[in-house]
C-alpha cells in the first residue's frame, strides 16, 4: 500500500532511534528523537505500518529534509 | 588604652549592620536560591546574588573608591566594556542562517520591540525622568547585557533593579509569553506549517556580518560599540579561519566578563537604591513591556500575512523576544501542541536573532536622542 518516507523537519543531531527494521508503528508512535538547539524534538511516524528501513544512526546531524526512516503503510 | 579598645570594638561589622543590609540580604538569599535550587539563569543570578550579599556588610570598603568591587564596577559596567564583550561572544555563537533565508522575519525581530516603547511611555507617565523610562522600556527586549549597557550609560542608579528584572523575566519566557501568544491568534494559525527554508551558503553568511554593520551603525551610530563587537563575533565563527578566536569569544571570554559583570551589579545594589518604590514601579513596567513585545510581534506577523505569499506562523512573532533560544523553544512547544507535525523551531530564530539586534538598534535609538 505504499511507502513513506520520514524526513527531518529541522536540522540537528539523532538523539535516539527509537524503532527497528520490521517493527509495527502507528501514526502518533515517536520513531526518533532530534536534538536542536538544545531542545529534544520527538519525531513522529505520521502513519501506521511497518519500519522498513532506518537511514540514520544515532548521534548522526542530519540536515532538514534527510530521509530518515521509511515505513511501508498497511 | 581603654578608648582605643572601645573603638576597636565599634569598628567591627556585626555593630553596624543595618537593617537595611540585612533586607538586601534577604533578597541575596533568594536570588541565590532560585539560581541554585531552581536553575533560574544560574550563570546570571548567582554572581549577582552573591554580589548583592558581599557589597552589604558594613566597613568593608568593596564599593568605595579604590575598593575591588568598585573596580569590576567602575571599569566593567560604568565605562560600558563588558556589555560589548559579551556581545562579542554572542556574535559568535549566533547562526543568522535563518534571518538570511528568510530576511521577513527582520521585520518581526522589530515589531517586538513595540514593548520598549510602550513601556517607555508608560514610566514617562508614572513620573521617571526619560533617561530612567528608556532603561526601563529596555527590559521588554529581554536583552540582558543590553539592558545593563542602556542603563549604565543613562540611569546607573537603577541598574541593580533593571538588570535583575531583565534576567528575571528572560527565565519567565516560558510563562510570559504562551498564554498572550495563544490570545492572539486562532488553533488554526498556530497549526500551519511553514514552507522549508532554503540552505544559507558560506558565502553569504561570511558576508552578512559585514553587510549588517554598514546598514544599522549608518542607521544608528550609537548602536555602534554593541552591533560591531557582536558582528565581529559572528565573522569569526563563520568565516571558519579563528577557531581559536571563536572559541575564546563564546567560551572562555564571555564567562569570564559575566562574572565580574554579575558581581559588579550586584555590588550596586545597596538599601537605598534597591529598596524604594521605584523598583516595585520598574518590575511592574518590565513585565508589561515584555507582555506588549510578544504582543507586538505576533500582531506584526498576522498583519505581514496579509501581503505576503509564504504566509508565516503568527507565534513566530512571538519569539521577537530575544532570549535565545529560549522564546523559540516555547514557539516549538507551542506550535506541536496545535499540530504534531509542525516544527517551527528553526523559523522561530529568525526572529529571535533579529531580536536581539532590534533590541540593541533600540538602544542605540535611545542613546542617539537622549544623549
Amino acid at each position: 500500500m505504499g511507502e513513506k518516507k520520514v524526513t527531518a523537519p529541522l536540522p540537528g543531531t539523532i538523539l535516539k532511534i527509537k524503532v527497528d527494521v520490521g517493527q509495527k508503528v502507528s501514526p502518533r508512535d515517536v520513531i526518533l528523537i532530534i536534538e536542536a538547539m538544545k531542545m529534544e524534538n520527538e519525531i513522529d511516524a505520521s502513519v501506521s505500518g511497518e519500519v522498513k528501513e532506518v537511514y540514520v544512526k544515532e548521534r548522526q546531524t542530519v540536515k532538514t529534509g534527510a530521509p530518515l526512516v521509511s515505513i511501508s503503510i498497511s | 588604652m581603654l578608648e582605643q579598645f572601645l573603638e576597636a570594638f565599634q569598628g567591627i561589622g556585626i555593630l553596624n549592620l543595618t537593617w537595611g543590609n540585612m533586607v538586601m540580604w534577604v533578597i541575596a538569599f533568594a536570588l541565590l536560591y532560585l539560581a541554585i535550587k531552581k536553575g533560574v539563569e544560574p550563570l546570571l543570578l548567582m554572581p549577582i546574588g552573591f554580589g548583592i550579599f558581599a557589597a552589604n556588610f558594613p566597613f568593608t570598603g568593596l564599593m568605595d573608591k579604590g575598593g575591588l568591587f568598585y573596580i569590576f564596577y567602575h571599569y566593567g559596567i560604568e565605562n560600558e566594556l563588558i556589555p560589548p564583550l559579551i556581545f562579542l561572544g554572542l556574535g559568535a555563537m549566533t547562526d543568522f542562517g535563518p534571518v538570511i533565508a528568510n530576511p521577513k522575519t527582520f521585520l518581526l525581530g522589530a515589531a517586538a520591540q513595540i514593548g520598549v516603547y510602550v513601556a517607555f511611555f508608560m514610566a514617562l507617565l508614572l513620573g521617571f525622568s526619560i533617561p530612567e523610562a528608556a532603561s526601563i522600556g529596555i527590559i521588554g527586549g529581554a536583552d540582558g547585557p543590553t539592558t545593563i549597557y542602556l542603563t549604565a550609560n543613562l540611569a546607573p542608579h537603577l541598574l541593580g533593579a533593571t538588570a535583575v528584572a531583565a534576567y528575571s523575566y528572560m527565565a519567565l519566557v516560558p510563562i510570559i509569553i504562551p498564554p498572550i501568544a495563544k490570545l492572539l491568534t486562532t488553533a488554526k494559525e498556530r497549526a500551519m506549517v511553514m514552507k522549508q527554508m532554503r540552505e544559507v551558503g558560506k558565502g553569504e553568511r561570511v558576508v552578512y556580518p559585514l553587510l549588517a554593520s554598514i546598514v544599522i551603525i549608518l542607521l544608528v551610530p550609537k548602536s555602534a560599540p554593541l552591533i560591531a563587537m557582536f558582528m565581529l563575533g559572528n565573522l569569526f565563527m563563520e568565516s571558519g579561519v579563528v577557531e581559536r578566536l571563536t572559541n575564546v569569544s563564546r567560551e572562555a571570554l564571555i564567562n569570564i566578563v559575566t562574572i565580574i559583570l554579575g558581581v559588579g551589579i550586584g555590588a550596586t545594589m545597596s538599601a537605598e537604591n534597591f529598596l524604594n518604590p521605584k523598583t516595585i514601579y520598574i518590575f511592574i513596567l518590565g513585565v508589561i513591556a515584555f507582555a506588549f513585545a510578544v504582543a507586538g510581534g505576533v500582531l506584526i506577523a498576522k498583519l505581514m500575512n496579509l501581503f505576503i505569499k509564504n504566509k508565516v506562523n503568527p507565534l513566530i512573532g512571538a519569539a521577537g523576544v530575544s532570549a535565545v533560544p529560549m522564546s523559540a523553544r516555547v514557539v516549538q512547544i507551542m506550535g506541536r501542541e496545535a499540530n504534531r507535525d509542525n516544527f517551527l523551531l528553526m523559523q522561530a530564530m529568525g526572529p529571535n536573532v533579529a531580536g536581539v539586534i532590534g533590541t540593541a538598534v533600540a538602544a542605540g535609538v535611545f542613546l542617539n536622542i537622549i544623549k
